[in-house]
């Protein structure tokens, strides 16, 4: 079935230099496994491709059951020199998790 | 039994709650209070006040909070830590002891730490050979002329520790890292010297730094926040057997779980295994959390290593000027009468003879800030259409600032909400970090006491 990520992690974002970072929480170790496996840097590139405009970095924090991912040039400029709206990257985390995935039927879900 | 502090974080930035601070320190037991009053951009603000007038230059909140709670702070031996000195520790302190001898209060120690403001010595640095190259794109400061408002180290969090040592009650610095304001208490009662506990020290100042963000502020799960309005500041009980437990006061709202720690742990994360500071450097994929209680989150395993021979140094220069403006544009048709307005305001200003560096534009309701990821609200009943422009030229982007309000008379129908005035130019003060060798830069700790 096709679901939000919101149903299996939640998330928080920041400005990162003029970039943002993204820290990706999965509730649970199968919830780990699968957003490991799916929610790669190229995923991310092309779900913020209208706001990314550089690389995307990604960390594994797997006591956490975490992904850190690094959104370069993001900000317009970054923090003080930007005029955009979210010149810190605060919303990006929520942005994330309006991504649709695939998870099995039976998936254990928030 | 084991021996233990608590310290509490009230403040997360510059502008962050003016209540928060006296909440923490009335509304339960703790040793330490903490504050971080120092964002990039402050050290530019606070190095401009200071050059209108000599006395100012620090964080004014901060004088204020400590005069309401002086006599009661000693006699609770409650002791700060604060960066509130911004570029003039002397002129904060000095504040600081009139209070003291007005309200009668004897025996406070009130210590400074000095030498992180490095202004002043760029020419000698640059000289000794020190490029300061930018981290990012390895430029040189020094390879281009430029207006530089402000550079200071992030100092190591020893000469705190000293100052902590000295029996300061209340220890001001400038710029430090937000992490040391909470790491600094935790070596002063504990003395670790292992990695590992400086380590330890620095991720529970980690967590606090950003105020209520670690106790339900910005949670992804807000609807399960409770008394947010009440939300408690967050408290970092240390203990001496090397047991960290981040908490709040009883009776405050917010809440303290696994998951809204695990937010904090990685917000502004680089390399997690990587996490540099002046101090050490910290594994963040070694850390293990656990709930031990309702709103008490156990951090355990904290993994540290050395730190690098370079401090990092946070400069800022004048980068020309920005403005933003906005309007209110209702339906029918808002969308398509914003995209109008915003034509109108760019072709006239084409007019009067005005190109800019950059111009930005953006419709406010009709999905901006996830723009590509939500589909756009293309029938929104209502839009807040914001302009924006930078260029080097101050009187250009003044200019733009005039050319908002008349839209509401020679525009489309249903332009509203202009309030505020004009927008007016703001400078932009650009970031630019860069390392120094640790050896050229040396803390000075002050410490007098009230009455001597």
């Amino acid at each position: 079935m096709r679901v939000k990520l919101s149903r299996l992690a939640h998330a928080r974002s920041g400005d990162k230099g003029d970039g943002s970072n993204i820290g990706l929480i999965a509730y649970t170790d199968e919830g780990y496994a699968l957003i490991r496996e799916i929610i790669t840097p190229e995923a991310v590139k092309a779900h913020f491709s209208a706001i990314c405009k550089g690389a995307v970095d990604r960390y594994e924090v797997p006591n956490l059951r975490a992904l850190n991912f690094i959104l370069h040039d993001s900000l317009g400029g970054g923090g003080t020199e930007s005029v955009i709206t979210d010149a810190q990257g605060k919303t990006h985390g929520l942005g994330l998790l309006l991504m649709e995935i695939d998870v099995p039927d039976d998936f254990e879900l928030e | 039994m084991n021996r233990s502090v608590r310290i509490g974080n009230g403040q997360g930035f510059w502008g962050d709650s003016v209540d928060a601070p006296l909440r923490l320190f009335e509304g339960g037991p703790i040793d330490y209070l903490t504050m971080d009053y120092l964002a990039e951009v402050t050290m530019s603000i606070m190095q401009r006040q200071k050059l209108r007038n000599p006395e100012r230059g620090y964080a004014t909140d901060f004088v204020r909070f400590v005069d309401q709670v002086l006599p009661e702070l000693k006699k609770r031996g409650v002791r700060i830590v604060a960066n509130a000195g911004g570029v003039n520790t002397e002129a904060c302190r000095a504040t600081i002891m009139e209070s003291a001898k007005r309200q009668n209060v004897s025996g406070l120690r009130v210590a400074t730490v000095s030498g992180d403001d490095i202004l002043g010595r760029l020419e000698q640095l640059r000289d000794s050979g020190e490029s300061l190259a930018h981290m990012e794109t390895g430029e040189g400061l020094f390879d281009a002329d430029r207006e530089i408002l402000a550079a200071n180290v992030y100092l190591p969090t020893e000469p705190m520790v000293r100052a902590l040592d000295q029996g300061a009650d209340i220890v001001i610095t400038g710029r430090c890292t937000d992490p040391g304001l909470v790491l600094a208490p935790v070596l002063h009662e504990f003395k670790w010297t292992d990695w590992d506990g400086i380590a330890r020290g620095t991720v529970a100042g980690h967590i606090l730094e950003c105020g209520a963000q670690s106790t339900g502020g910005n949670f992804t799960r807000w609807w399960e926040v409770p008394d947010m309005a009440g939300i408690g500041y967050p408290i970092a009980e240390v203990s001496d057997d090397g047991g960290l437990v981040i908490t709040k006061h009883d009776g405050t709202g917010g809440m303290v779980t696994v998951d809204t720690v695990a937010e904090q742990l990685l917000y502004e994360m680089g390399r997690p295994d990587h996490y540099i500071t002046p101090d050490c450097i910290v594994d963040f994929t070694s850390i293990n959390i656990s709930q031990e209680g309702v709103d008490r989150v156990a951090v355990t395993d904290v993994k540290g290593m050395a730190p690098t021979p370079t401090l990092k140094v946070s400069i800022s220069y004048l980068a020309g000027y920005k403005a933003t403006g906005q309007l209110v544009v209702s339906g029918p048709d808002a969308l398509a009468k914003a995209q109008l307005c915003a034509r109108v305001v760019w072709d006239r200003l084409a007019m009067a003879g005005c190109q800019f560096d950059d111009t930005h534009e953006e419709y406010l309701g009709v999905g901006v800030v996830h723009e590509g990821i939500v589909p756009a609200a293309e029938h929104a009943p209502e839009v807040v259409l914001r302009l924006g422009v930078k260029d080097a030229d101050r009187a250009k982007v003044d200019r733009f600032g005039k050319e908002i309000a008349p839209l509401v008379t020679s525009g489309p129908p249903g332009v509203t909400g202009f309030a505020g005035g004009r927008p007016k130019a703001q400078e932009i003060v650009a970031y630019w970090p860069a390392l120094i060798d640790r050896n050229k830069v040396t803390a000075d700790v002050s410490v007098v006491e009230v009455g001597s």
